[in-house]
């Protein structure tokens, strides 16, 4: 029972960091660049969801779709005034611009919010789920979180397949040259690339702020890093690939926090994804690239 | 000074960085003993050459050898709390201070160089960002082994664990360092003369590899791998030299910072603290050895003497980092910039050549 209960959990925790990581592997498909930033705009979208509900009295919803606005916009902003003057410029270039958003997206909530925990409330107010004669005991939180995480799978694979804008990202991705010859305005599409990854940041962090229920400046950063890992580990730039990862990062980190050691749990995970990356240099689902000479 | 203009290019290139420093220490060491500075910039001193010391180590593997790294805080700590262990151990035997430092330094460089190994082999199968993701995933994992670390000393000598003090099976003795709250109580013996010639052979040990033979392989790996290679350059060994050679500097540059303090957390030498020293290298201009101790030494005191602004500082130094960032790399920028320096040097050229004749003619 114990195991099945530690596997629920670690679907749920990995279905918050898949959710992260599709927003990772999204920017990284298309801009080639790594947004370090990506984990504190989790921690805007706690914090913007907080204060709707705790400050303004807001029903949780609403709460949950201002954070998602509230960090659309924040995405595109610092899209248009960080990135996208860099868009020539050498990737590292780029990494260093992220990190000093990452700081100044950190700093500003400690300025703003201040250093202290905030206790989270609860946005989702059903029953816990009870099965096997009461045995196994679901919380409402993490069937919601793996409901959402599935929902948001689905409808991310139908927008990149199906509609006009995903295949403009899907062509972006593949050659920004090509794809602005055929007319496609490649400004516009890394921007709703943007939007999108930080509006899945919002929904994730209110997520995990519901999951785990202390809400800081730097509540973002280590979720943030593991779902960097898990991006990488199922094959950055693949959109399965970042469900897979994230799924199976989130259930190897609980099991070993059950199982193997508490303190040793973060080095079993990034210890799996060293191995990953040994045996299959691309990560799980990610693409080989034949090196032309 | 006919002998500088004899010099090749890059001989003096190096003359000037090692002139820099020492001038730089003998400025600082006369403010300092005229007491012309103050005592949270004195405190600074240290922790400046460490980073210095980083920095260079960073730009080998980063700058030189272009491989993107986001772990070389890992071979910090590991060098951090080996030299401190073997400090603590050598207290009895050997008496000066000065000695024990140098032989700890030591001592942390050879256990980092050995970790530097250890995550170099498996990282040196991959490329590009898996390779910095997987450099990552080493800092993590060398924090969270310390993390869980305990060493005791006694009558017998070094005792270890990975679960908690009790298991060290000790008698009497004393706990130098306890997990998650890391090595307490050590003396503090790192000075600012050992930081600083702890640069200077930083300096001297990096830029005689990248002129060297060795050097010019690694920068031709870096440039196009295939091509090295096709030419029979044995590619990984150079990678895997330039990686280790930065992770036992770094590993010497973590033993004397942590030595300018009394107690040392895992937790220090975070993921936070591997970009920071990337910072240092790309904004000093990544494989610019005088660019990347220039930005160590500002970008460290930059949070000091922004305090005056109290909370705003960490705010200020983002917003500093992000438009410096934009401006020197923003092409339109960069062009008006290369313009003037262009100009500049052109200007001073002439200037050189000017001089040149001249003491010809009084030959």
């Amino acid at each position: 029972m114990s195991f099945l209960i530690a596997l629920i959990n670690g679907i749920s925790l990995g279905s918050v960091y898949a959710i992260i990581a599709l927003g990772y592997t999204m920017v990284y498909g298309i801009a080639k660049m790594l947004n370090f930033a990506h984990g504190d705009v989790i921690m805007v979208g706690g914090y913007l969801c907080f204060i709707a509900i705790n400050s303004l009295g807001l029903p949780p919803l609403v709460g949950i779709l201002l954070s998602v606005v509230g960090c659309t916009c924040l995405g595109i902003v610092v899209e248009r005034a960080a990135y996208k003057p860099l868009r020539q410029a050498p990737s590292l270039a780029v990494l260093i611009t992220a990190i000093g958003v990452s700081y100044f997206l950190q700093n500003s909530a400690l300025l703003i919010w201040g250093a202290d925990p905030k206790a989270f409330p609860s946005v989702v107010n059903f029953p816990s789920l009870k099965l096997l004669n009461g045995q196994l005991t679901i919380n409402s939180i993490t069937v919601v979180t793996v409901l959402t995480a599935a929902v948001v799978m689905v409808g991310l694979t139908l927008f990149t397949q199906r509609t006009k804008m995903g295949k403009a990202m899907r062509a972006c991705s593949e050659d920004k040259g090509a794809a602005q010859l055929m007319g496609i305005n490649v400004d516009t599409t890394i921007s709703m690339v943007f939007a999108i990854g930080s509006g899945l940041a919002a929904i994730a962090g209110v997520l995990l702020c519901s999951a785990y229920p202390t809400l800081m400046p730097t509540t973002g950063s280590m979720p943030g890093i593991k779902a960097f890992t898990a991006a990488v580990f199922g094959g950055i730039g693949s959109i399965p690939g970042a469900a897979l990862g994230g799924i199976l990062l989130g259930v190897i980190e609980i099991m070993s926090k059950t199982y193997i050691s508490t303190q040793l749990s973060d080095a079993i995970v990034f210890g799996v994804l060293i191995v990953v990356l040994l045996i299959r240099p691309a990560g799980l689902l990610g693409k080989e690239t034949r090196e032309k000479v | 000074m006919d002998f500088i203009r004899n010099m090749s290019k890059e001989s003096r290139s190096n003359f000037i960085t090692y002139a820099m420093v020492i001038v730089a220490f003998l400025i600082m060491q006369a403010l300092s003993s005229m007491h012309a500075i103050s005592s949270s910039m004195t405190g600074l001193l240290v922790p400046i050459t460490a980073y210095i010391c980083m920095s260079i180590s960073l730009n080998l593997v980063v700058g030189v050898s272009g491989e993107l790294s986001l772990g070389h805080a890992g071979f910090m700590s590991v060098g951090a709390f080996t030299g401190v262990v073997a400090a603590a151990a050598l207290a009895g035997v050997v008496e000066s201070t000065m000695l024990r430092l140098l032989l700890s330094i030591v001592i942390a460089g050879a256990a980092a160089a050995v970790a530097g190994i250890l995550v170099g082999i498996p990282v040196m199968r991959l490329r590009g960002d898996y390779l910095a993701i997987v450099t990552l995933a080493f800092g993590e994992i060398i924090k969270n082994l310390l993390n869980n670390l305990y060493v005791g000393l006694d009558s017998r000598g070094l005792h270890f664990s990975m679960t908690d003090t009790a298991t060290l099976g000790m008698d009497g003795g004393k706990v130098l360092v306890n997990g998650p709250q890391g090595a307490v109580g050590f003396p503090m013996i790192s000075t600012f003369t050992a930081g600083f010639l702890l640069v200077m052979f930083t300096l001297f040990v990096v830029q005689n590899l990248i002129y060297s033979r060795s050097g010019r392989a690694i920068k031709a790996v870096r440039d196009n791998r295939i091509a090295a290679e096709s030419v029979g350059i044995d590619t990984t060994k150079y990678r895997l030299m330039a990686f280790v050679v930065s992770a036992a500097l770094a590993g010497m540059a973590g033993a004397l910072y942590a030595q300018n303090y009394t107690a040392i957390v895992p937790k220090k030498f975070d993921f936070n603290t591997s970009i920071l020293i990337l910072v240092f290298v790309v904004l000093g201009g990544m494989g610019n050895i005088r660019g990347g101790i220039l930005s160590a030494a500002l970008l460290t005191i930059l949070p000091e003497k922004l305090r005056f602004i109290g909370d705003y500082r960490m705010l200020m130094y983002a917003i500093v980092l992000i438009l410096v960032m934009l401006f020197s790399n923003n092409a339109q920028v960069r062009m008006q910039v290369e313009s003037v320096q262009d100009e500049i040097s052109r200007r001073m050229d002439d200037q050189f050549e000017a001089q040149g004749s001249k003491g010809g003619d009084a030959r």
